[in-house]
């Protein structure tokens, strides 16, 4: 994939989303550029997966606009594990081969070089042999690489991933991130909502640290200092049920 | 001697002949779409809609008296209207699609009732209520195929999304628009099963055949397809069963399916894999990895 750094592959501008009028993530402007592999870090309810939602196209602003380079349809979106149903009678292959929708849509069938493609990622998440499983068989660890794999193929240049190593054991972690580094150095652009501050300085060189505001955006180490760790604590933790209307207008060029 | 009680009866009479299609039809399109329901568990929803119906076909029955086509098309409208205001209503506020749907349907038969009792006329409703499998007259036996082949040809279609909305509705609507089709369409299949069933079976009833073969089913196969076949052989089985039942024993044909149904599923959840006492029949050791 060609590196294009003049545009964006994700510009926010004055972003502001909520639920009931009450904001989650709050004015928030900045340029993911392509490529960019990007920690979204925060307390709870700080608006992370609000943001990504927002993304995707599943929840509407309240003010405020972004612009996707690659489109709608180039965004891959992993949500939390627990929006599925894993009592559902389905096999792995056939789960992870819904990564191919956008090749084969609803109604095709898989050509053979395609049906080769989902053993390929099923074989780079470490789940070969397992085609046949039942999603429900699954431990937790394998559901989450069977959802990589599903990820990989759908071979999106922005990517979505929200809390993708909770409650997954140590090992798993490092295969998955080994995954994302891959993917990273294929020149996709990837935002991943993370709680393991540690991982994050160790593995995403951005960080966009939100707390309904946005504390800070840029390197990892500039952005996570204790400093700034704090002042997000305090910021999530305020919730003023009778809020008054916001008032702030959009500053020009902030970001 | 067997084989004269199981087939005689099929032979000599017609109107066992027409209630055996009528079972045929509605084992091969009511059942998949109960299958649906079960997996989406929404198999009391169908029930609820059960009940949405009758104030439309008893509304279409006062209007143009006991007519085939006014008491369907009654029903059909009425069971649409309340499963997509519902469907709107849990998809635009905070309520739950269960929560709506209860408020829609209770407000749906209400209506009914209010109407039917404004009017003052006894109403021989017991049609609709019970069914009459064993009277089913050439147009209803041609409605309840019609729906039947619909229905097989839409699931056909919308299988795919249907499926993934079941399972992981959030992954459908980030890659594509199919989601709301998926979902209302199959609310629409719901509905016209339910109407084709309550010919037979009788609105209370329809249901019956939708979800307890489905449910039987889902207790002895791992997977989608085998699930489908099954359920359609189980309730198909029921519908020869019952017919049977009711020639002989002199018992009412409807519910004589629907227990007949309701027996399969007893007996599966006591022997079954997924049942009761099915896992712990199973004394073979456990394997290696």
């Amino acid at each position: 994939m060609k590196r294009d750094i003049d545009v964006p592959a994700l510009r926010l501008e004055n972003l502001t989303l909520g639920y009931d009028r009450h904001p989650a993530v709050h004015h928030l402007s900045c340029d993911i550029a392509s490529g960019a592999l990007v920690a979204i870090v925060g307390p709870n309810g700080a608006g992370k997966s609000t943001l990504l939602k927002a993304l995707t196209g599943e929840l509407s602003p309240l003010q405020g606009t972004f612009r996707l380079k690659a489109g709608r349809e180039g965004v891959a979106y992993l949500p939390q594990q627990n929006e599925m149903d894993r009592s559902f009678p389905v096999c792995v292959f056939d789960m992870v081969a819904m990564g191919l929708w956008r090749d084969i849509g609803a109604f095709g069938g898989l050509r053979r070089d395609q049906a080769e493609r989902v053993h390929g990622a099923l074989a780079a998440v470490g789940l070969s042999g397992f085609e046949s499983r039942q999603i429900g068989a699954l431990s937790g660890g394998q559901l989450q690489r069977a959802r990589f794999a599903r990820m990989m193929l759908q071979d999106a240049p922005l990517l979505l991933l929200d809390e993708p190593f909770n409650a997954i054991d140590t090992r798993t972690i490092e295969d998955l991130v080994a995954i994302v580094l891959g993917w990273h150095a294929e020149g996709r652009t990837i935002l991943a909502v993370l709680h393991d501050l540690e991982l994050v300085r160790r593995h995403f060189p951005e960080c966009l640290l939100l707390a309904r505001e946005p504390v800070g955006f840029g390197p990892t180490a500039e952005v996570l200092t204790s400093e700034r760790l704090a002042i997000a604590r305090r910021l999530a933790s305020d919730f003023d049920d009778a809020a008054r209307v916001c008032q702030r207008q959009p500053e020009r060029g902030a970001a | 001697m067997i084989a004269d009680a199981l087939f005689a009866p099929f032979f000599d009479f017609e109107f066992m002949r027409r209630g055996l299609a009528g079972c045929l039809a509605l084992a091969l399109g009511a059942t998949p779409v109960g299958v649906f329901l079960l997996l989406r568990r929404m198999s009391l929803m169908g029930d609820a809609m059960a009940h949405a119906i009758l104030p439309g076909a008893a509304l279409g029955y006062l209007a143009f008296g006991l007519s085939l086509g006014a008491m369907t098309v009654g029903g059909i409208i009425a069971g649409l209207v309340v499963a997509l205001a519902a469907g709107l209503v849990a998809r635009s506020s905070i309520l739950k699609e269960d929560a709506s749907l209860a408020a829609f349907y209770l407000l749906s038969i209400a209506t009914g009732v209010m109407i039917v009792s404004l009017r003052g006329r006894n109403l021989d409703l017991l049609h609709v209520l019970f069914g009459s499998v064993l009277a089913l007259d050439d147009n209803s036996l041609l409605l309840i195929s019609a729906i039947s082949t619909l229905t097989l040809f839409a699931l056909a279609l919308l299988y795919r999304p249907l499926v993934i909305e079941c399972f992981d509705a959030a992954f459908l609507r980030s890659v594509s628009g199919t989601s709301p089709v998926a979902h209302y369409g199959f609310l629409v299949l719901v509905v016209l099963n339910l109407v084709s069933g309550f010919h037979a079976l009788g609105t209370l009833m329809a249901v019956g055949i939708m979800i307890l073969p489905a449910a039987a089913a889902r207790l002895w196969v791992r997977r989608l397809p085998s699930m489908l076949g099954l359920a359609i052989v189980i309730a198909l089985a029921s519908g020869i069963g019952g017919l049977l039942a009711s020639f002989h024993a002199d018992v009412p044909a409807g519910p004589a399916i629907i227990l007949a149904a309701g027996a399969v599923y007893l007996l599966s959840l006591a022997l079954a894999p997924g049942g009761m006492l099915g896992a712990r029949l199973d004394r073979r050791p456990h394997l290696e990895s």
